[in-house]
């Protein structure tokens, strides 16, 4: 199998439906026989981060790169950015407001669990700019 | 544990998936947060929450867990039922609390992880 790249747009407004992205990524990777354990990994991953991109950023876009041995997501925004990446990783650290908060989202958990499900994972950011957020799934 | 034992155990009312309920699950998880589902899961199979929205099918679906159990009487709608449907997800609703429901499970031998 050669190197597939799949792109998805991510739409901001609407908080309830967002996942659909990660939810056709998902079926893709199936498709396409990637192993059981990084499809999960990389849906969990993409799922927080398209999350995160609907609360904070207005939406934005998610390019995936599937090779044999690895899944490179890259979520790409062009919302507030980040001030302090370091403080934005802590568990429990959020400025998500009550409309995250009344669909289970908003604890602080999304980037933390994007660090923990991925291999490695980078944070491009500017304020006032946006963001890209950079992960790879080995598999 | 099968998913017919489940619903036996919590008295619950099946909403789709009838026809899946010889599905094994080993364990369970418990949550209101969809963020601490996603952290703490490894291979449990069936999720028990308190919150209904079309988010938690979406939860689900990424742990690849078989079935969602609504707690205290909560009512899904038509819109998270087709969702759970188109992905082969069993839904189904009990009256207890959350505490109450997990207890029951625990106490006949569904594990926590």
């Amino acid at each position: 199998m050669s190197e597939v790249k799949l792109t998805y747009q991510v739409d901001g407004g609407d908080l309830v439906q967002a996942g659909e992205a990660s939810s056709k990524m998902k079926m893709t990777l199936k498709k396409l026989g990637m192993p059981a354990e990084a499809i999960r990994k990389a849906a969990i991953c993409m799922y927080e981060g398209e999350i995160n991109m609907v609360i904070h950023a207005d939406g934005g876009r998610v390019e995936v790169e599937v090779g044999l041995d690895k899944i490179v997501i890259r979520l790409i925004d062009h919302g507030p950015g980040i001030p302090d990446v370091d403080k934005a990783m802590e568990e429990g650290f959020t400025t998500a407001g009550a409309a995250a908060r009344n669909l289970g989202f908003g604890a602080g958990m999304g980037l933390p669990n994007m660090k923990r499900y991925s291999d490695d994972m980078e944070v491009d950011t500017i304020v006032g700019v946006g963001t890209t957020v950079t992960m790879r799934v080995d598999c | 544990m099968n998913l017919r034992e489940i619903r036996d155990i919590l008295d619950a009312t099946v909403f789709c998936g009838e026809n899946s309920l010889d599905r094994e699950v080993k364990s369970a998880c418990a949550s209101d947060f969809m963020s601490d589902v996603l952290a703490f899961v490894k291979n449990q199979g069936l999720l028990l929450t308190g919150m209904v929205n079309p988010q938690v099918v979406r939860t689900a679906e990424m742990m690849d867990m078989c079935c969602i159990v609504f707690v205290r009487g909560k009512q899904p709608d038509e819109v998270i039922l087709q969702m759970a449907r188109e992905r082969d997800i069993v839904v189904m609703g009990c009256k207890q609390r959350l505490f109450i429901a997990c207890g029951l499970l625990y106490s006949k031998g569904l594990a926590g992880e």
